[in-house]
């Protein structure tokens, strides 16, 4: 125990020490079948705090992210965590994935899936005692699921599944959470529950980096934003870079009116 | 049967069945939640060239030269599909229709060729196994299992699929949670540090090893019934994987065990003297028994 | 010898073999194409393999019916029964259960290949005083074929290639785009139907010749082959019928050319022969031209990136980008631009600038999706368009 206290303070000072934010992210481009999903994306995303990712539909939002945490290889271009490799900085980082991206047709209960957070801790034998289970359960209360424990996840509606994996996530007690489309087809209730663990987790001083595409509530959700299609268009906070013209620029021609100015759709 | 006879004919094919069976079930599970079903039957038909390489290299039928050459070939074949895959642009059922048809042919056609006639190696033996033929013709009885001398001359079969059998088991429970996990998010697997290709290769290679094992006793088509019978009708009988496995295991022995009892004293009750195929009968019970499950198991739907 | 059976010469009963295994091989290429499209080339294996317990049980009715086991009609007969059935379990299965059509297709194969294989060894032991032969139907054998016989494969394969050219414009539609076919008023279960019909007697009629283990070879392989080739739907249909064909008839002439040499897999292996050449070369989709084209995109890609951070003098942090640079004289090795990089850098910056408003501008947005990171502007818009657009963004800024 004492050992895994300086740990933590190590860990903490290290963290302060390097220069580079939770995410920065250099040249970044990715193509399917030769088709660039992203190209040259420069990003750095600041610490403590919650950023929506912004752009229309195969505007390269998720590709981003997923090459940021090498689940797709970029074709140039490189992130680094918290100042360092993503390898090195695993227990840091938490990742939710696009709800549609899994069989929720697998053979698993809520609490097996939200114990998949909990692996870094575990290792491959590590035995699941009563405090691991504790803090599943902590997890699934913490997103309102906590009577759903023993579920099969094939029985949740879809903003049921978003919350068990937001928890599979909190289990995973990271400085940074990345979230793919965490929003996209949940109920309203949900996206509440959602928004508000985003937000407690900010006041802890943790970084939420979300995949957004409702353009109504970027206000409301995020504190910066980074809009993109393919190319990096604005980054930074709400007020300087979710502007009409990087809208525009954005979505062009597809920019629905009513949102086409955010301070008019806050109006 | 008195048991001197039991022992002698029907103990070691009883023993070798089961553990093709559950060695095969094992790894089947993960392939049938991946929807990696027909990597299986892909697996299985490939494997017969790997036995035939290893044989045309080494000049034998001995475990080693066998169980590398048929997990080569099953690598091979993996990746060749994912070639066509990946370059081609064709579908995967189709780039492992024409893998594995193609490397099956080439392997009959090879045996078909040359001289395996000083070893136990013909493409009847490939198709369907000889499970019968796998006694010990060294036990005088019960007695025999502390004799050293009739333990000698257990069928080197037995030893080939019980290490296989054990080894399979153990990684199942050493790896469990990362197969758990990379089976059901490929993705956060990624992000947790987890070598997501290895354990899919890894899946590919124990399956290859199990079908190698296994295709003494069954050949290599029905052996795929091993691989997915047990594991699908565990699937609708419960929720959890590790039931599911659990089920799988006890399908696969209730399979072998009541399947080569069937082939050696069913057809005694219609008066035949004759016993049939135990393999067929084997991959017959196994797909009735998902045939059960699919009409009365409680998670069918 | 091999001459001789490929150009017929080798007596009446081989040549008509050969000439119903090319029918059969066109047959099944052809109907292999539409699976294919569809996505369920492996339906067939299932379908394959669920014909033997149908040979079995009709040789046993046949025989203790009184008549010779070997009638083929009758055991081709018995196997589309049950292969039938065999297709009726896949469909059952990944309908009804939560079993996905994989694990569905995996199971009916091996279930019912195995019962089949039950069945043959009580047929081997019933004392019929004859030699059954079912063997020959796992792997194919053509040697020592009944005339009668080979004119029943012969014909078959020819009606299977009638009805396909019968039903080819429903199941070009179905197979192409289901979506639009069922909107327009096919009926898209009666022509899967039909399709699946089509596989199964392709499969009945290939028994003889190709065996049932590998006769999906046949549906697979020359279709893919022919994909590799284009991308219309008719010249795939053509390609594979003549790729299904010709393998068919090297395959069988091979066959006839020296004893026990199976005739399955010798077309197996032809055809595939075939489609490793076409793997490796055809343009798009072989291997050759994938490596080729990937590595022009991402050295283009590497270029494109590093021009354009020399233009806003950022530093570059790719050291494949700054040796790519180097190489062309662009930069020097610690991410300095040349004279000549400067000059190219600016243009790309401009072309990148074109292309961002022209993004923007919902006239020009078809035009501007074909941005690839690559294409140059002018080789999408007209001059005019450029013109209007260099307008928008002002005059080009001096090279410093």
């Amino acid at each position: 125990m004492q050992a895994r206290l300086e740990d933590v303070s190590m860990r903490d000072m290290r963290e302060r020490a390097t220069q580079g934010g939770p995410l920065v992210i250099r040249g970044m481009t990715v193509a399917y079948d030769r088709k660039p999903a992203v190209f040259s994306v420069d990003a750095s995303f600041r610490s403590g705090r919650i950023t929506g990712i912004i752009g229309p539909n195969g505007a390269g939002k998720s590709t981003l992210l997923r090459a940021g945490l090498g689940i797709v290889k970029p074709l140039a271009g490189q992130a680094t965590f918290f100042g360092t490799t993503l390898a090195r900085s695993r227990d840091r980082v938490a990742y939710v994935p696009q709800r549609a991206s899994v069989d929720w047709d697998f053979p698993a209960r809520v609490v097996d899936v939200v114990a998949q957070g909990l692996y870094r801790r575990l290792g491959l034998l590590g035995r699941y005692g009563r405090d691991h289970d504790d803090m599943v359960m902590t997890a699934l209360e913490r997103v309102g699921m906590e009577d759903f424990s023993a579920r099969q996840i094939g029985q949740l509606s879809g903003g049921q599944q978003q919350r068990v994996f937001l928890a599979r996530a909190l289990a995973q007690d990271a400085m940074l959470y990345l979230l793919d489309e965490p929003f996209a087809g949940v109920d309203a209730a949900t996206e509440r529950a959602i928004i508000k663990v985003l937000k407690t987790l900010r006041s802890d001083g943790r970084t939420v980096i979300a995949v957004h595409h409702d353009l109504s509530t970027v206000e409301e959700y995020f504190d910066d934003v980074l809009v993109m299609n393919v190319r990096k268009i604005s980054d930074g906070p709400v007020g300087t870079a979710f502007t009409p013209e990087a809208l525009e620029t954005a979505y062009g021609g597809r920019l629905e009116r009513g949102v086409r100015d955010p301070q008019k759709a806050r109006a | 049967m008195n048991g001197a006879d039991f022992v002698t004919f029907s103990l070691t094919p009883l023993l070798i069945g089961s553990l093709a069976a559950l060695a095969c079930a094992l790894p089947g599970n993960f392939l049938v939640l991946r929807r990696q079903a027909l990597v299986g039957d892909a697996i299985s038909h490939v494997v017969l060239p790997g036995i035939v390489l290893a044989f045309l290299v080494t000049g034998t039928i001995s475990t080693w030269p066998m169980l590398l050459g048929s997990a080569a070939s099953a690598v091979m074949a993996v990746v060749l599909i994912e070639a066509i895959r990946r370059f081609g642009r064709i579908e995967p059922g189709a780039a492992m229709g024409v893998v594995f048809t193609a490397m099956f042919a080439a392997g009959v056609l090879v045996l078909e060729k040359s001289d395996t006639s000083g070893v136990h190696l013909d493409v009847e033996h490939a198709l369907f196994g000889n499970l019968e033929s796998l006694i010990w013709l060294d036990a005088t009885g019960w007695t025999s299992l502390v004799d050293p001398v009739a333990l000698a001359g257990l069928p080197p079969e037995l030893f080939r699929i019980g290490l296989v059998t054990v080894v399979i088991g153990l990684c199942l429970a050493a790896f469990w949670r990362p197969l758990a996990i990379s089976t059901f998010d490929e993705g956060f697997a990624r992000t947790l540090g987890l070598p997501v290709r290895a354990i899919g290769l890894g899946i590919v290679i124990a399956s290859a090893l199990a079908a190698v094992a296994a295709f003494d006793a069954v050949g290599s088509i029905i052996v795929i019934a091993m691989f997915i019978c047990p594991p699908a009708a565990a699937r609708l009988m419960t929720n959890r994987l590790g039931a599911q496995v659990a089920w799988s295991a006890a399908f696969a022995l209730i399979a072998a065990t009541l399947g080569f009892t069937l082939s050696a004293s069913g057809p005694a009750w219609f008066g035949s003297e004759n016993a049939v195929s135990a393999a067929g009968m084997v991959g017959t019970v196994a797909g009735m028994i998902l045939a059960c499950a699919a009409l009365f198991g409680p998670a069918r739907t | 010898m091999l001459r001789d059976a490929l150009t017929f010469q080798l007596g009446y009963n081989a040549t008509l073999v050969t000439v119903a295994a090319v029918l059969l091989g066109i047959a099944a290429g052809v109907t292999g194409t539409f699976l294919f499209l569809r996505k369920r080339a492996l339906v067939s294996d299932a379908i394959a393999h669920a014909t033997l317990p149908g040979i079995g049980l009709a040789f046993i009715a046949l025989t203790l019916s009184g008549h010779d086991g070997r009638y083929l009609p009758g055991l081709l007969a018995g196997s589309a029964i049950t292969a039938m059935s065999g297709l009726f379990a896949v469909q059952w299965l990944s309908s009804r259960t939560r079993l996905s059509e994989d694990a569905a297709i995996g199971a009916v194969l091996s279930a019912y290949f195995s019962l089949g294989i039950v069945l043959l060894t009580i047929i081997q032991t019933m004392s019929t005083g004859q030699q059954a032969g079912l063997e020959g139907f796992l792997l194919g054998s053509t040697a020592g074929m009944l005339l009668s016989d080979a004119i029943l494969i012969a014909l078959g394969g020819l009606l299977v290639v009638a009805l396909v050219f019968l039903f080819r414009r429903p199941m070009s539609l179905v197979s192409f785009d289901p979506g639009f076919a069922s909107t327009s008023g096919v009926r898209l279960d009666r022509i899967d139907l039909t399709m699946m019909g089509l596989v199964l007697g392709v499969t009945v009629v290939g028994l003889k010749v190709v065996g049932l283990i590998l006769i999906v070879a046949l549906l697979i392989i020359p279709p893919v082959t022919a994909r590799l080739w284009t991308n219309r739907v008719e010249l795939v249909v053509i390609l594979a019928g003549a790729f299904g064909g010709i393998a068919a008839w090297l395959g069988a002439g091979l066959s006839a050319s020296a004893p026990d040499l199976p005739t399955g897999p010798l077309i197996v292996l032809v055809s595939f022969c075939a489609f490793a050449v076409s793997m490796a070369f055809a343009p798009r989709r072989g291997l050759l031209s994938s490596f080729v084209r990937h590595r022009r995109f991402q050295t283009g890609v590497h270029l494109r990136q590093g021009l354009l951070a020399l233009a806003q003098g950022q530093p570059i942090y790719e050291p494949l980008t700054i040796r790519l640079l180097k190489a062309r004289g662009l930069a020097r090795a610690d991410g300095v631009p040349t004279r000549k990089g400067t000059i190219r850098a600016a243009r790309a910056f401009r072309d990148e600038k074109r292309w961002e408003v022209a993004r923007a501008t919902p006239e020009l947005e078809l035009a501007a999706a074909r941005y690839d990171g690559l294409t140059q502007i002018e080789d999408v818009l007209t001059a005019d368009q450029i013109v209007e657009i260099d307008r928008r963004i002002g005059p080009p800024e001096a090279v410093p």
